[in-house]
C-alpha cells in the first residue's frame, strides 16, 4: 500500500522556492516559505498566496439538488441565489461534525461544494450513499486545483492580472470567468479573516495562474504563504479547523457555530439531536484563550485547568503575531465560558494564566 | 552556513566559547535556521547543575519546541534575559547577542568530545 502523501500540482514549484514541506493529512504541502511571521504579517498588511490545491470539489446536481442539499446540510440552501455561496457543516445522526464546507449555489439545480481536504473520500461517500433520484453527486477534486489570494491587496492583485475594469463577486459570491487557461471559478472567500478570493482552476493550469498571480502581486508585496501562516491568521481570526476544533464528538452549536444552523427549516441530518441539545442547554462551549503575558506559545492537547481541577484542553493554539501573546481554543464547561473568566494552561509541567475571549480575537478595520 | 572557528560544538547543534573556568553556549547557525522564527525561550535556571548531554532548557518556534542541551558539566552561572523580550535574537544573531547561557565548567569537565569548526562542518555536510 503505497503511503506517500499526494502531491499538488505545484509541489515541485513550492520545492524549488525552499519551501519547508510536510505531510498534511496525506498531502505533501508548504508549511512555510521565507517564515511564518512573515507571511502571517503579509496577509494582514499587504497579501498572501496558498496552494489551497489540496481542497475537494464536489458537485452536486438535478431537480431535487436543492432540496436534498437541505436536507444534508445545517445552513439554509434555499437563501442562495445564483453565484451564491454559505458556510454550512455535514453532520452525523448524533449531530457530530463529518466536515465544515462551503456550498456554492452556481446556477438552479447546480451546486459545487468544497470541502476540507482531510474529508473528500469520507464527504463524497457519505453523499453518495444518501443521494436518491434527482440528484447526482460528482467528486471531481483530482480535476481542480486552487489557490487562495488573501489580504487587503488581494483586489488590487487581481485587478493588475486581470484589468482594472474586471467585475469581481462581492463577499461569499462565485462568478466564472471564461478566459484562457480556464474556466476559472472565482470566489470571495478565505480562511485568513483578510479581504480574499479563492480561485479554481483545473489542475494542469494553476503551476501558470501561480506564477501569474506572483508577478501581478509582487510589486503591491504578495507573497507565497504556507500552512503555517494559514492556521495563525484562521485561530487569530476565530475560524474552527476540522479535526482539532471540530470533530464528530461535538456538536456546532457547542463550537459556536449556531447561526450557520437552521433549526428552523426542514428535517436535516442531526436536527433531532441538535434541537434536543439546544432545549436542554450546552454543557460546554468552545471558547478562544489569550494567554496573560510572554509565555511559551500553546499548542493542542495541552490540559486546562481552574484550580485544581482539570476542566478540558486545548483543541488548537499558537502564537498569536498581531497581539504577540499565545492564543488557543478549547471546549470548557459552560460555566467557565464567560469572557475575562481566568484559566490555566499547563506547558511541559508549568500552569500559565490565560483569559476567556470573546470570538474573534482578530477582526479586521473596514476600509476607510 | 556560519561556523565560527573559535568555538567548540556540540553534535546537537549547540556551540561553546571558553573562557578559563567558564563557558558561554549558544545554539548554532544550523539550529536557528532549522527552527525558523524562534518565538519563546524558556532559559535555565540560575544555580541548576548540569551534566554534558543533559537537556537544560527549551527554544520554541511557531511549529515546534526544540530541546536544548548542555555541551559540558557545570553549574548555569548566567542566563541571557534579553532573549525573554526578544527571542528573535537567536535567529539574528545567534553566536553574539543570542547566547543563552553561561556556565561555571565543573574542574573535571571534559570538552574533549566536543568538534572544532571543521569537524562541526563535516557533521552538516555542507548543508
Amino acid at each position: 500500500m503505497d503511503n506517500a502523501p499526494k502531491r499538488t500540482p505545484l509541489a515541485p514549484v513550492h520545492e524549488s522556492l525552499g519551501a519547508r514541506m510536510i505531510d498534511f493529512g496525506g498531502w505533501w504541502m508548504p508549511v512555510q516559505y521565507q517564515g511564518i511571521l512573515e507571511e502571517h504579517r503579509a496577509v494582514r498588511t499587504q497579501a498572501g498566496l496558498f496552494d489551497i490545491s489540496h481542497m475537494g470539489e464536489i458537485f452536486v446536481s438535478g431537480p431535487e439538488a436543492e432540496v436534498w442539499l437541505n436536507r444534508m446540510l445545517t445552513n439554509n440552501v434555499a437563501q442562495l441565489g445564483n453565484g451564491q455561496g454559505q458556510y454550512t457543516l455535514l453532520l452525523n445522526e448524533r449531530g457530530g461534525v463529518i466536515d465544515d464546507l462551503l456550498c456554492f449555489r452556481l446556477e438552479q439545480g447546480h451546486y459545487l461544494l468544497l470541502v476540507n481536504a482531510s474529508k473528500i473520500e469520507e464527504d463524497f461517500l457519505w453523499l453518495q450513499s444518501h443521494a436518491g433520484a434527482g440528484v447526482t453527486v460528482d467528486n471531481q477534486s483530482d480535476l481542480w486545483a486552487g489557490l487562495a489570494l488573501q489580504g487587503p491587496e488581494a483586489e488590487a492583485v487581481l485587478r493588475a492580472l486581470l484589468g482594472p475594469e474586471v467585475s469581481l463577486p462581492a463577499r461569499n459570491q462565485i462568478v466564472s470567468l471564461g478566459i484562457p487557461n480556464g474556466p476559472i471559478l472565482l470566489s470571495r472567500t478565505g480562511y485568513t479573516g483578510e479581504d480574499g478570493f479563492e480561485w479554481f482552476c483545473p489542475a494542469q493550469t494553476v503551476p501558470i495562474w501561480w506564477e501569474k498571480l506572483l508577478e501581478a502581486g509582487r510589486p503591491l508585496g504578495l507573497l507565497p504563504c504556507g500552512l503555517g501562516a494559514r492556521d495563525t491568521l484562521r485561530l487569530e481570526a476565530g475560524f474552527t479547523l476540522n479535526g482539532s476544533d471540530l470533530s464528530p464528538e461535538h456538536t456546532p452549536l457547542e463550537a459556536g457555530l449556531s447561526s450557520f444552523v437552521k433549526l428552523d427549516k426542514d428535517d436535516f441530518i442531526g436536527r433531532t439531536a441538535l434541537t434536543a441539545q439546544r432545549d436542554s442547554g450546552l454543557t460546554r462551549r468552545l471558547v478562544a484563550l489569550v494567554m496573560e503575558g510572554k509565555t511559551p506559545p500553546p499548542r493542542p492537547h495541552y490540559p486546562i485547568f481552574n484550580g485544581e481541577s482539570l476542566v478540558g484542553e486545548t483543541s488548537s493554539g499558537s502564537l498569536s503575531p498581531t497581539l504577540g501573546l499565545g492564543i488557543a481554543m478549547a471546549y470548557l464547561p459552560s460555566a467557565l465560558c464567560a469572557p475575562g473568566t481566568r484559566v490555566e494552561l499547563e506547558i511541559r509541567g508549568r500552569r500559565f494564566p490565560a483569559l476567556v475571549s470573546k470570538r474573534p480575537l482578530y477582526r479586521r478595520q473596514p476600509n476607510a | 552556513m556560519n561556523i565560527p572557528e573559535d568555538l567548540l560544538y556540540a553534535k546537537t547543534h549547540e556551540w561553546l566559547r571558553q573562557s578559563g573556568a567558564s563557558a558561554t553556549v549558544g545554539i548554532t547557525d544550523h539550529a536557528q535556521h532549522e527552527l525558523t522564527d524562534v518565538v519563546y525561550v524558556e532559559l535555565p535556571t540560575l544555580g541548576t547543575h548540569i551534566a554534558a548531554g543533559q537537556q537544560i532548557c527549551v527554544v520554541e518556534s511557531v511549529k515546534a519546541a526544540s530541546d536544548i542541551y548542555s555541551p559540558a558539566s557545570g553549574t548555569v552561572e548566567s542566563v541571557n534575559d534579553a532573549l525573554t523580550s526578544d527571542p528573535a535574537l537567536l535567529n539574528t544573531d545567534p553566536y553574539g547577542k543570542g547566547w543563552i547561557f553561561t556556565l561555571r565548567l565543573d574542574t573535571d569537565a571534559d570538552l574533549s568530545g566536543l568538534k572544532q569548526a571543521a569537524a562541526y562542518g563535516e557533521q552538516l555536510g555542507g548543508h
